[in-house]
């Protein structure tokens, strides 16, 4: 019973929810129980409010019995990646400088998910400050990957995609700088959708790279994607970056999901996909047969400058990073170095006591590429490089309604396998850093599975605020495959 | 070969970024940072002569609110995570000299 509960999507939950056929306590309760069997081994939270959980549940229970109507979400736990603020226990960035700090507001993103009567289970892992793309930076715990103890969940966002995949949540909440959501998604074989620049607001999401920042859903399958976004998208006068009614209405992104884009011409770059592994790249042909059997165009074309992603992505969101950290610094909240000799100790002791290496390393990186002297070769040229690399996709969508590619160049790999050589771990980023320096959507959605039954994502780009048409694109796949229904089964592997 | 950023720049760098690294991490980073610098170098390989920057994906431009009395943090709230407090102020160590003469 708990396990039939804990398979269900969260619009088919809080439809039974809704109609009074399940209580959200006995849900709260299963998945706490989940938590309980096996996220010792897994990792996936920080933090859980179980005794705020089961409270919020009991209330959303009684105003269904009461007759109320209810929000979107109601009684549906979800999960909060631990870079959100909430006024609920510690926001942590999984840092040690952050440790203890305690949010006096909540985001932009955790009030709508309450108002849509969500239940805010806990907070899950991350790389330090999302800097990273195993969850191997976090500051505070290991995260391992639901399909293989042994292997990452990818990151940032790893501890998000684990709780999802591993039934420890209905869906949570990512952020995504430079793929954060995509591939840990990818890796733990869900859905995971970076929504375009502007589109979700950021206020109360701890920055790295401002000008690439966004957060988006992590859920089982792309309706629930949808669901998610009918409720964090939208503009929010607290980020001005998030854009108006009048720029881009946001839409009902469930209303139509289930109708087929007509005449679907999808864009395909075979030569920058020519260095995914090869299961990856027959799985990417078998996706795009699908599509063609569904009348889908497919369209060869060149997209020359996004080699230069890496390159670019590394030096801009290290550039910002290096500026947004510079707020920790030991004087208003989070940690002190204990007997500092002068002024100038509170913030360099402080700081080097509380930043893990690699948020040191890209503070360091960003900094040098912003000094003096090395700015324009640096800093500026990666900005101009930016500029082509988004002129590729403006191109590109001229003639096709999406781009289809990997999201990342491998299934999930080892722990502790790239972790010792940064330049390594970076380069797996290779199809994700694209659509933030563009501030384009895309969305990782499971695709197949290697020969270790590792999950393999499909990645779909489409033009800026363009999500209910790629949320649509999506479905057209997802609707006539069934990896999405895949479980992994990691109750096996810690008894 | 030269390493693109020897030690005594990721000194420099460091004291700019107001991290106070050990010499092993300047060790470890002079390599690291120095890989990286040279897998960036990859850039120089595109004529950007005439290609502006973009720093930002949307039209950015100043955004002005009516200059009313909005709703803020009380006191209690922005003090509760100060590492160390006086009253109603946030604890530092002197930043200024003692210019008394004495």
């Amino acid at each position: 019973m708990a396990d039939e509960l804990l398979n269900l999507t969260c619009k088919q939950l809080r439809d039974k929810i809704a109609a009074g056929a399940v209580k959200s306590t006995a849900v709260v309760e299963a998945v706490l129980a989940q938590i309980a069997d096996i996220d010792d081994t897994i990792g996936a939270y920080i933090s859980t409010f179980n005794k705020h959980a089961l409270e919020t549940a009991e209330a959303v229970d009684e105003k269904i019995a009461a007759g109320e109507s209810m929000g979107a979400l109601a009684g549906v736990p979800v999960a909060i990646k631990d870079n959100m603020c909430t006024d609920l226990g510690a926001t942590t960035c999984a840092s040690r400088i952050l440790e203890n700090f305690q949010a006096p507001y909540n985001a932009h993103v955790v009030e709508k998910l309450l108002a849509a009567d969500a239940v805010i289970i806990g907070k899950t892992n991350l790389d330090e400050f999302a800097m990273g793309s195993s969850t191997e930076n976090s500051g505070l715990k290991r995260t391992v990957n639901p399909w293989d103890m042994e292997r990452v969940p990818g990151g940032s966002s790893g501890g998000s995609a684990a709780a999802v995949a591993a039934r420890m949540c209905f869906a949570a909440l990512g952020s995504d700088t430079g793929g954060s959501i995509r591939q840990p998604a990818g890796f733990c074989g869900v859905v995971g959708l970076k929504p375009t620049y502007g589109r979700v607001s950021r206020f109360g999401l701890v920055a790295y790279g401002s000008s690439l920042d966004q957060i988006g859903p992590v859920t089982r399958d792309v309706a629930d994607a949808a669901l998610m976004m009918n409720v964090i998208a939208g503009r929010d006068k607290r980020d001005s970056t998030s854009v108006s009614e009048e720029m881009a209405p946001v839409c009902d992104y469930l209303e139509k999901l289930d109708e087929d884009v007509k005449g679907l011409k999808i864009a395909v770059a075979s030569g920058f996909n020519a260095g995914a592994d090869e299961h990856i790249r027959n799985a990417l042909a078998s996706a795009l047969d699908i599509y063609k059997n569904l009348g889908a165009q497919i369209v060869e074309v060149k997209m020359p400058h996004l080699d230069y992603a890496i390159a670019a992505y590394y030096l801009i969101a290290t550039a910002e990073a290096s500026s947004n950290l510079a707020r920790y610094d030991g004087v208003h909240y989070g940690h002190r170095t204990e007997s500092p000799a002068d002024y100038i100790e509170v913030y360099s002791k402080s700081r080097a006591e509380g930043f893990g290496a690699e948020v040191k390393r890209r503070i360091m990186l960003g900094t040098y590429a912003l000094s003096s002297g090395y700015y324009d070769a640096y800093y500026l040229k990666a900005l101009k490089v930016r500029n082509l690399i988004r002129k590729d996709f403006t191109n590109v969508f001229e003639k096709a309604d999406c781009i289809i590619m990997p999201t990342s160049p491998t299934t999930a790999f080892k722990l502790g396998e790239k972790i010792e050589d940064p330049l390594q771990m970076y380069l797996t980023d290779i199809y994700t850093l694209a659509a933030n320096l563009a501030g384009v959507p895309a969305i990782s959605i499971p695709c197949g599975f290697d020969a270790d039954n590792l999950p393999i994502g499909l990645q779909i780009l489409s033009p800026a605020f363009t999500e209910e048409k790629l949320l649509r694109i999506a479905r057209m796949f997802e609707s006539k495959t069934n990896y999405h229904t895949h479980r992994p089964k990691p109750a096996e592997h810690t008894k | 070969m030269a390493k693109k950023l020897d030690e005594s720049q990721v000194r420099h760098v460091a004291k700019l970024a107001r991290l106070d690294l050990t010499d092993d991490e300047v060790a470890r980073f002079s390599g690291q940072l120095s890989a990286i610098l040279g897998y960036v170098e990859k850039l120089n390989e595109l004529d950007t002569d005439s290609v502006e920057p973009l720093a930002h994906c949307l039209p950015i431009h100043n955004i002005f609110r009516e200059d009313v009395v909005t709703e803020s943090l009380d006191t209690e709230s922005a003090l509760k995570n100060a590492p160390q407090r006086i009253d109603s102020f946030f604890k530092v160590p002197k930043i200024l000299e003692d210019d008394s003469g004495e």
